[in-house]
């Protein structure tokens, strides 16, 4: 919690440290009232003296004024701080993602991160805003109704003496034992929170198979149990307040008690003791508010340990110092072999092999047998875990990440976009885009009639996800913004899955037609996509078992053989 | 691959734009208009209500503690008036005692009531979120199409969290409140009517600048709202495609981007917070100045000599004074917390009374399916005027192979939804065993059909539990049974913990191909008379295919089947393919008449082994 507080810088701390101080005056002129009340009534009223009563009450008026500037400029005073602090806060968690590689990006889900940027950052703004008004307001409203009270009787005053501790254990032992169970509430929230979106992205599953009865089930569970748990934490937690409420109001008794005898003794004025119950009623207010911030920082201490987690965690792909720029784009494997984390089995095993510039490459295999994982070593989103890439014949590693990516277009298998113009995913490629090579860029990506056929073409608008095209049509677009880049070594995973045939082989002559030596490497489920390359990689269960071109694999490679077989058919085997 | 944009949106939850204040006292803008508010606060009762004994006993513990509390203030005034002010040491001893007994019972009473509070306001959430989940299940998918999910979770959440507050903040405010303030009057009414009147009259003050700072905020908090929403979009969608930013090198310029709306929302909330942060001052200054006017009033009765009025009397009023601006002020607030929630019920309530699906009246449960499937002049349009489906007309027989092939967008998964009524079609009509599908009641309909589709969706729960999707009753090892079948075994028993594997995040742990094979499974598991595999092996390497295939020929033989296929070699051997291009069929028959045919299907039959030759 207090590590954010570095958050807190220029005007935000400025006004984080005038908030409680404008918090103090309000608060000393607070105090000041029911002495000045009692006054009026003890001496004005009483006496029927008119001219005290107005005195005074201006007094009272004056001093409320100066109380009502004190808190009204906290207020603004703290809302700037927390709000200019949250900011700072969550814009520099947005950069701190932005440097993750995709090994922090796994590590994190998705939801996560953005629920820590957006939840979590929201929470802790509010119990910002709260301390710097409570933290000063309740132990200032306590101390100082103490001193107020001791100032009017130090008598009566050893009856806090003896109703604070009692107080104090009261509420140390009822938050001690709520604060575990509203922890659980949170993950029972999440809990639930998680079955509701499965549902709700299942849907199709759940009605294919009517199984609504099943789901209402496994949905019921987790929602009765979140509302006993919170139950059960409200409960105990609630028991303070009739606590709090006795005990103030026994000393409010006892000083009726104590004090009506001194009055009586004539050591004391009536309105006194009107003024010390004043007294304490406030500390219990102070006492009251010390409880809620508990509970808000509590709260807020989760939210900060969540997005803690993420600024203590650092990219595991940077820059060196001194790093160079690309100089060539012949790829080299050299005794690569890659693991996702140190305790797994390996994926890729002891690779070797190199891929000069210009060159066309498929890479055909089993589902789960690593293709994925290989070509996303190549724009280093992942480093291998022993030996080393080679672009230009320097290691990735010496070379400038940014210079790195440019060079190298990567299509995912799921393609994403975002929202925005249709003109604007293609200026995500390359800024700087005349619609010229934008519509080459389409048209190689066999996006242009589509686009076309769109009211406003390239104006037209982009939904989020892009959930307005059809996954063809989204892959096609995923291709064009990377072709816009005019990358050097381009790469489809699996990108064209969702396209029909006709259109891939068209799409793929259009890339080999462009202009300048690209390297291509497509990874492909079809045997009909990779075929006409210059080469084609058969990997197997991390490793790569041969490299050659359709004719060659398909004379000599008994797996390639059999891929081809139950594709193609034994007619087209053949008929190759 | 599904041909229309993809249905199921990958929305994760989307916290929702709404600002909340830190304490639930604290002023916060009025929402949007309600469409229907009385309605609305009707339906939201309406669940309060249900538990009635409760909400009685509610009540009478407010008005218990209410009551007590201006008797304990009235007390006050008599122990000073009667007992310390005469010197009354046993009077006063007696009558300390029954304060203490009053406010023991006091707070006896406000804990009950609390803890009453508390088993309303969670038992009623969890109605709400309950009532709210079993209604989206029996939605159409057409909702799901026009809703983000992210927007659906905010309702489940925040939406009905708020409700819950309101609900058990502002019950036993609300009841207290009224109650407290209609007492004080009456006790000072009792006091001096003449002081009363003047209280009463410096009443609007508050009432006033109340009014004026909110109507000065409102604007603010509904920008705040908005950009606030805006805010949270663009970090969820750039978030969830961080894996192209980081691809495509712009971490700077989604920085800068982000920062721009970032700034943006700071300026909004500055003022909205710092506005609406007055109030409370500000009604602090008003409340010390109406007990000034109280007083100077209070102070010339007293002297004057055609008032009589004791001074314990004034003393007791001027206490009342104190504890009458409070609960006022208590209750401005809350309507404007009841207007927030209102605004969150009625979210939550267009979601419940969305038209669910429903069967038509007099619809028969289909049983013994044979799997004859007949479809005459069916029409279909997800959007007005835009038919993806016209007049397809077909029939396969029970048994049959039937094949469905066309390029991307051409209606292949439209035909499917359509018989697995996910959709209604517009005109035409489709019958399985000579029943109108739209009078066959859908969850017999659907059980009858297995499907393996293109995007399917894997739960978190154990891969165990997954498969038993297919069908809930069946054993473990009719589960590992069906696994083995779609050759989904091997991987399985290769996870950590085998089939007790908890998947996470859709199978996030696995990869695309063995997500499918699960989905194999599950319809393996579930034995229907009609298959449909949709693309189902689309991302299955071909060797592994050709394991899952063989187990899906075991499947289909004697069973219906429809295929959905970009690759020809997968449907070849189907008793017969039909062709359709831009939601039209244009092509029928067996792979060798329509390749003799050299029409349509030749063409895409062609190209498929034709392209790998021409680059």
């Amino acid at each position: 919690m207090f590590k954010l507080l570095r958050f807190l810088k220029g005007l935000a701390l400025v006004c984080a440290i005038g908030a409680p101080l404008l918090m103090v005056i309000e608060v000393l002129m607070d105090l000041q009232q029911p002495t000045l009340m009692s006054q009026i009534v003890d001496i004005g009223i009483r006496n029927g003296d008119l001219r005290y009563v107005l005195t005074t009450g201006l007094k009272m008026l004056g001093c409320a004024l100066i109380g009502l500037i004190g808190g009204a400029g906290c207020t603004v005073l703290s809302s700037v701080a927390a709000i200019r602090m949250s900011r700072d806060m969550r814009a520099a968690l947005f950069a701190r993602i932005q440097t993750f590689s995709f090994r922090e990006l796994d590590r994190f889900k998705t939801s996560s991160l953005i629920t820590r940027l957006t939840n979590d950052v929201t929470q802790v703004q509010n119990m910002m805003m709260m301390a710097m008004r409570m933290l000063v307001r309740a132990p200032v409203t306590c101390i100082g109704g103490i001193v107020m009270a001791i100032s009017i009787s130090p008598r009566l005053s050893l009856i806090l003496a003896l109703a604070m501790p009692i107080l104090l254990i009261a509420m140390f032992f009822i938050i001690t034992r709520s604060f575990p169970l509203f922890r659980v509430v949170q993950n029972k929230i999440d809990r639930m929170n998680d079955v509701t979106r499965e549902n709700l992205l299942g849907i199709r599953v759940t009605k294919a198979f009517v199984c609504e009865d099943r789901q209402r089930e496994r949905f019921n569970a987790s929602n009765e149990d979140l509302m006993n748990t919170v139950m059960r934490a409200s409960r105990i937690s609630v028991i303070l307040w009739p606590i709090i409420n006795i005990v103030i109001n026994a000393c409010i008794i006892a000083v009726f008690w104590f004090g009506g005898r001194m009055v009586i003794g004539g050591e004391l004025e009536i309105g006194k003791i009107m003024a010390f119950i004043s007294y304490i009623t406030q500390i219990l207010a102070s006492l009251m508010m010390s409880v809620m911030f508990i509970m808000f920082f509590t709260r807020a201490k989760v939210s900060a340990d969540r997005i803690n987690e993420v600024f203590d965690t650092n990219t595991s792909i940077y820059d060196v110092p001194n790093a160079e720029s690309v100089s060539g784009t012949d790829l080299e494997f050299r005794n690569v072999s890659f693991r996702y984390s140190d305790t797994a089995e390996y994926t890729l095993r002891d690779l070797n092999f190199t891929i000069p510039a210009g060159e066309s490459v498929g890479i055909i295999g089993a589902t789960g047998s690593g293709k994925s994982s290989l070509v996303s070593l190549i724009p280093r989103l992942y480093d291998p875990s022993e030996g080393e890439i080679l672009l230009g014949g320097k290691d990735l590693r010496q070379l400038k990440l940014h210079d790195i990516r440019a060079h190298i277009g990567m299509v995912l298998q799921e393609s994403i976009l975002f929202s925005g113009k249709v003109s604007d995913i293609f200026h995500f490629g390359q800024d700087d885009l005349t619609e010229v090579e934008m519509e080459k860029a389409a048209s190689d990506a066999q996006a242009l009639d589509f686009i076309r056929e769109k009211e406003n073409g390239f104006d037209s608008a982009v939904e989020q996800r892009g959930r307005n095209f059809s996954g063809g049509q989204k892959q096609r677009l995923s291709i064009g913004r990377t072709l816009a880049r005019n990358p050097s070594i381009l790469i489809l995973d699996d990108a064209t899955s969702a396209v029909d045939l006709a259109t891939e082989a068209k799409l793929q002559r259009a890339i080999k037609a462009r202009e300048g030596t690209c390297t291509l490497i497509i990874i492909a489920q079809r045997i009909s996509a990779v075929m006409g390359l210059d080469r084609v990689f058969v990997i197997d269960n991390g490793q790569l078992v041969d490299a050659g071109t359709h004719r060659e694999l398909m004379a000599r490679c008994e797996i390639y053989r059999s891929i081809a077989a139950s594709q193609l058919g034994e007619e087209a085997a053949i008929h190759v | 691959m599904s041909e229309e944009p993809k249905r199921e949106e990958r929305t994760e939850e989307r916290p929702s734009g709404r600002p909340r204040g830190p304490m639930g006292g604290m002023m916060m803008g009025k929402p949007e208009k309600l469409k229907d508010f009385k309605g609305t606060l009707r339906r939201v009762l309406g669940y309060v209500v249900a538990k009635k004994f409760l909400i009685i006993g509610v009540f009478i513990l407010s008005l218990a503690s209410a009551v007590i509390s201006i008797v304990a203030t009235r007390l006050n005034g008599t122990i000073v008036d009667d007992f310390i002010e005469t010197g009354d040491l046993p009077g006063l001893a007696r009558i300390l005692l029954i304060l203490g007994g009053v406010h023991l019972f006091s707070a006896a009473a406000s804990y009950l009531q609390n803890f009453l509070m508390i088993t309303v306001s969670q038992t009623t959430s969890a109605t709400l979120r309950r009532d709210l989940f079993t209604k989206v299940l029996k939605l159409p998918l057409k909702f799901f199409d026009t809703r983000s999910s992210g927007d659906i979770m905010s309702r489940m959440t925040n939406d009905i969290d708020s409700i819950s507050t309101t609900i058990s903040q502002s019950l036993p405010q609300f009841f207290s409140g009224i109650i407290t303030v209609l007492g004080t009057l009456v006790a000072m009414f009792l006091l001096s009517p003449m002081l009363t009147l003047v209280a009463l009259l410096l009443m609007p003050l508050m009432f006033i600048t109340t009014k004026a700072i909110v109507g000065k905020t409102q604007p603010h908090f509904k920008r705040q709202a908005k950009e606030l929403g805006q805010l949270n979009g663009y970090i969820e969608e750039r978030i969830s495609g961080q894996k192209i930013v980081t691809l495509f090198g712009r971490e700077a310029q989604v920085q800068a981007e982000f920062a721009e709306i970032n700034d943006r929302l700071t300026k909004t909330s500055t003022m909205a917070q710092a506005l609406s942060g007055t109030m409370g001052p500000l009604n602090n200054m008003i409340n010390h100045f109406n007990y000034l006017v109280i007083c100077v009033v209070g102070a010339v009765l007293f002297i004057s000599p055609n008032f009589t009025i004791s001074f314990g009397d004034i003393f007791a009023f001027t206490l009342y004074m104190r504890n009458f601006g409070r609960p006022i002020n208590e209750m401005l607030n809350l309507f404007n917390m009841i207007q927030h929630s209102l605004a969150g019920a009625e979210r939550v309530f267009d979601t419940m009374n969305e038209p669910p699906e429903t069967d038509a009246p007099g619809s028969i449960a289909l049983t013994d399916v044979r799997g004859e499937v007949d479809a005459r002049d069916v029409c279909f349009s997800y959007v007005e005027g835009n038919p993806v489906l016209k007049n397809a007309t077909f029939h396969v027989d029970q048994g049959q192979t039937f094949a469905i092939v066309g390029p991307t967008g051409a209606g292949k998964t439209t035909i499917i939804s359509l018989l697995t009524r996910f959709y209604d079609l517009d005109s035409g009509t489709l019958t399985i065993d000579g029943h109108n599908i739209l009078y066959v009641t859908r969850d017999s309909l659907r059980r009858s059909i297995g499907m393996v589709l293109q995007d399917t969706y894997l739960f978190s729960e154990s891969v165990m539990e997954n498969i038993r999707y297919g069908r809930p009753a069946a054993t473990d090892e009719e589960v590992q049974h069906a696994a083995e079948l779609a050759n989904a075994h091997n991987f399985i028993m290769q996870l950590e913990e085998g089939y007790d594997t908890i998947l996470t995040d859709n199978g996030g742990n696995l990869s695309q191909g063995q997500r499918q094979l699960l989905a194999i499974a599950r319809a393996l598991l579930a034995e229907p008379q009609i298959l449909i595999l949709d693309e189902a092996t689309s991302s299955i390497d071909t060797r592994t295919e050709l394991a899952a295939q063989k187990a899906m020929l075991t499947l289909m033989k004697g069973r219906t089947s429809f295929i959905i296929a970009h690759r020809l070699s997968t449907i070849r051997n189907a008793d017969c393919i039909l062709v359709i291009r831009d939601g039209e069929i244009v092509e029928r028959g067996t792979h060798g008449q329509l390749i003799d045919a050299r029409g349509f299907y030749y063409d895409l039959y062609e190209s498929q082994f034709k392209t790998g030759m021409a680059i």
